[in-house]
């Protein structure tokens, strides 16, 4: 395909080798791409250049590991207006929104144009996360409820706005941006590689594992830097549990928003375990300090091979009664089952992503897809659920869980010698493009970057899985009671901050 | 019911007798110690992506610090970082940790407004804001309330309106837009009411620091009776330094 290039995971390419179409050519090439159910867009970014604004759309091919990268040109004029990509096909819709907000491009037919995060550099600074334009029902039979941005538990904040027929959901509106700390420009500047890093680890502060290591990846490929088999087995392990850790604590959320005591309790002590192997092994429960470009800083040791098989030999055991138990009572599941139900139709048009979209049977799984670290070598399979609703979101948990630790058992069979404690310096390729996917326990992260002249960071753009699904818990809710609200959006668990930047 | 009691029976005991003083398993970077002799110089200080390591005296800002040990690392014979938890102060110089003193960071009790060891020496209910918080500090706290950590057994509990609260803990570096909300909640909180910033982005913004996304203007405002530094705090952090400051060391 001469209008795209293609390139796989962390491949780097040079700015130059990807092809500048008319915005006519542009969109037509990837909303055509996106109408294909085995290709999904993973970013979609806007860059303003002198008095140039450039677009890049890097489209994945889920059947091949192929990563489609096209981009255009276009003026930014007050008297311009371009089609959008969202009459297309809907997923583009919130990166439009990105585009329209921090770039000011205007769109003649974009549905649903507004404001996405309130980003500090927003084209229109009149535009305030205080009068954020509700959709609104005038009638005398519904009636609004609003939540947030402040909850009532240890959360962070986002505004709920329900639109309600007696105690049935009919329209949930979810305003993010509290939480946009301008981590985007952050990256850029004069900054050392530490620092670089230390923000990557605070994009969402649940999912270290996983934006860090797109982030190194994005890193070591702009550096042409291969990493070592070790540094790719310590991060494959991390990523594992990190993704353990998470959904056993979900199990515990879910739980305690059903009311079910002892589940939570259970769960919510199961977790403990787990994130304190995380301690042992880099000195921070939430693994912070474990990962970092270009060096095995934390490698695996027969110690904490040890220390996990233990984990595992008294977790296990405790993990599977307590769900075997849960699943046998029916007031827990007339709590879950046909509860926050999304089709596999909404899912595919609204570009889900993660667990979310699995449990619906759209596969989207980048160890499977997109291989990075070691998945490539190890049969991986993702775990797919049917009905969408929140008791497919439980089982996918538990059934990842178990998979997960099945990989990591194996895995630590056979400790590879450590070959780079110490980092050898890096230097990122000027004039250079990277893409970097991983599959986060949330689903897929994606990090692009682009490098100056002089091999400096000149874009650095981060995608949380939260900023597809957001929406799939808006539509999940639909016509569910009110008072079922907390547990769909537990059963989701998206990121504020990882949205909001 | 078998199956509960079996269950129940299957966890052993998890919670912690005594969180005071139990020891963090594996890695912990708490309290750390500065060696003199110091060769590393300028280099130390450039070596923090946060600016908490000045020189001459080699001091460290454990209100800036994000605990990475980066510094430690490269100069174990200077810095060291021990596992002592207990590193939270009421006043923001108390984080301050200075070449060759090896001393406990602690809470001044003279420093304590009246009121706060007189009504919530027993009781303290908080509200917490997440303004910019990355969920780790927020998913520490929910922990400080779990079977093993349980920091109810203290009176000390989290509430979901400010109106029943005795005072906020602020996590997350205070984004711009999250100041106004935040205002709002401070508001709502009846008097006596206190402040508590856990984390090392409330304190000081962290590596968010300078960001144009923030606004952290509110805090100018009130004076701050607690600071609680971790990147995320720790529980055992959160609950002793809370703890220290509600009770006199008799009354414990």
């Amino acid at each position: 395909m001469k209008n795209a290039v293609t390139v796989k995971n962390n491949q780097r390419i040079f700015l130059s080798e990807i092809p500048v179409l008319t915005y006519e050519d542009f969109l037509e090439l990837n909303t055509g791409l996106a109408l294909d159910v085995s290709f999904h867009c993973v970013n979609y970014f806007g860059w303003t250049q002198d008095d140039v604004v450039k677009l890049y759309c890097c489209m994945a091919d889920d059947s091949n590991g192929n990563i489609f990268i096209s981009s255009a040109e276009i003026r930014n004029k007050d008297y311009l207006r371009y089609s959008s990509f969202t009459t297309k096909h809907l997923s583009f819709h919130v990166f439009e929104r990105e585009i329209h907000e921090n770039l000011g491009i205007k769109y003649s037919d974009h549905p649903w144009l507004k404001p996405l995060r309130f980003a500090a550099g927003r084209a229109n600074q009149l535009s305030g996360i205080e009068n954020y334009p509700f959709y609104k029902i005038e009638s005398e039979e519904l009636h609004e409820v609003g939540v947030g941005p402040i909850h009532a538990g240890i959360i962070e904040p986002g505004h709920f706005r329900f639109i309600c027929n007696g105690e049935q959901i009919l329209h949930l509106e979810i305003q993010l941006g509290f939480q946009h700390r301008g981590i985007e420009k952050l990256m850029l500047g004069p900054k050392t590689l530490l620092q670089r890093t230390i923000l990557a680890e605070n994009i969402a502060g649940d999912t270290v594992i996983g934006h860090t290591t797109a982030f190194a990846g994005a890193w070591e490929s702009l550096c042409d830097f291969k990493p070592g088999y070790d540094i790719l087995y310590a991060r494959t392990i991390a990523s594992e549990l990190e993704r353990i850790a998470i959904h056993t604590g979900d199990l515990s959320a879910i739980c305690t928003d059903i009311a079910y005591q002892l589940g939570s309790s259970v769960f919510g002590r199961l977790r403990t375990p787990v994130i304190n192997t995380f301690q042992t092994w880099c000195g921070n429960r939430l693994a912070k300090s474990l990962i970092r470009a270009g060096k095995n800083q934390y490698p695996v040791t027969p110690a904490l091979a040890g220390a996990l098989t233990t984990l595992f030999k008294n977790y296990e055991p405790d993990l599977n009664e307590m769900y075997q138990r849960m699943k046998t009572l029916p007031s827990v599941l007339a709590r879950l089952e046909r509860t926050g139900t999304v089709t596999r139709d909404q899912a595919e048009r609204i570009g889900a992503v993660g667990p979310s979209a699995r449990t619906t049977g759209l596969i989207r799984d980048i160890r499977w897809t997109h291989p990075y670290l070691l998945y490539g070598q190890i049969p991986h399979q993702p775990i797919v659920k049917h009905h969408g609703d929140v008791y497919s979101r439980i089982q996918i948990r538990k059934q990842e869980i178990t998979q997960s630790i099945r990989y990591i058992l194996n895995f630590i069979k056979e400790i590879p010698e450590v070959t780079a404690v110490e980092a050898v310096p890096l230097a990122p390729v000027a004039n250079s493009f990277v893409i970097s996917l991983t599959e986060g326990w949330r689903g897929e992260i994606c990090h692009c970057a682009i490098t100056d002249d002089a091999g400096n960071l000149a874009l650095y753009k981060i995608k949380d899985p939260s900023l597809h699904n957001w929406l799939a818990l808006a539509l999940a809710v639909r016509n569910n009671d009110i008072s079922d609200f907390p547990v769909c959006n537990k059963s989701f668990n998206l990121s504020y901050c990882g949205h909001d930047l | 019911m078998i199956s509960e009691i079996k269950i129940v029976f299957h966890q052993g005991k998890q919670y912690i007798p005594d969180v005071t003083t139990v020891e963090v398993p594996g890695i912990f970077r708490g309290r750390p110690v500065i060696s003199v002799g110091n060769a590393a110089g300028d280099k130390l200080a450039g070596l923090c992506p946060t600016g908490a390591i000045s020189v001459s005296p080699v001091r460290i800002d454990l209100g800036k610090c994000v605990f990475c040990g980066e510094c430690e690392r490269a100069y174990p014979s200077t810095i060291r970082f021990t596992k002592d938890y207990k590193i939270s102060s009421n006043l923001r110089e108390g984080l301050i940790i200075q070449e060759d003193r090896d001393e406990p960071v602690r809470i001044y009790p003279e420093k304590i407004r009246k009121e706060i060891r007189k009504y919530f020496g027993g009781s303290l209910k908080l509200r917490q804001v997440s303004a910019g918080g990355d969920n780790s500090c927020e998913w520490e706290l929910n922990a400080a309330g779990n079977v093993n950590f349980d920091i109810g057994r203290f009176g000390i509990e989290f509430v979901a309106s400010p109106r029943h609260a005795d005072g906020i803990v602020i996590t997350g570096p205070i984004t711009r837009n999250m100041a106004e909300p935040l205002q709002i909640c401070y508001d709502a909180v009846p008097l006596p009411k206190i402040i508590i910033l856990a984390g090392t982005d409330a304190i000081s913004g962290g590596i968010f620091s300078g960001s144009e996304a923030l606004d952290r203007s509110f805090l100018s405002k009130y004076p701050v009776d607690l600071y609680i530094p971790g990147n995320p705090v720790h529980p055992l952090t959160f609950i002793n330094g809370v703890l220290d400051l509600i009770r006199s060391k008799k009354s414990k």
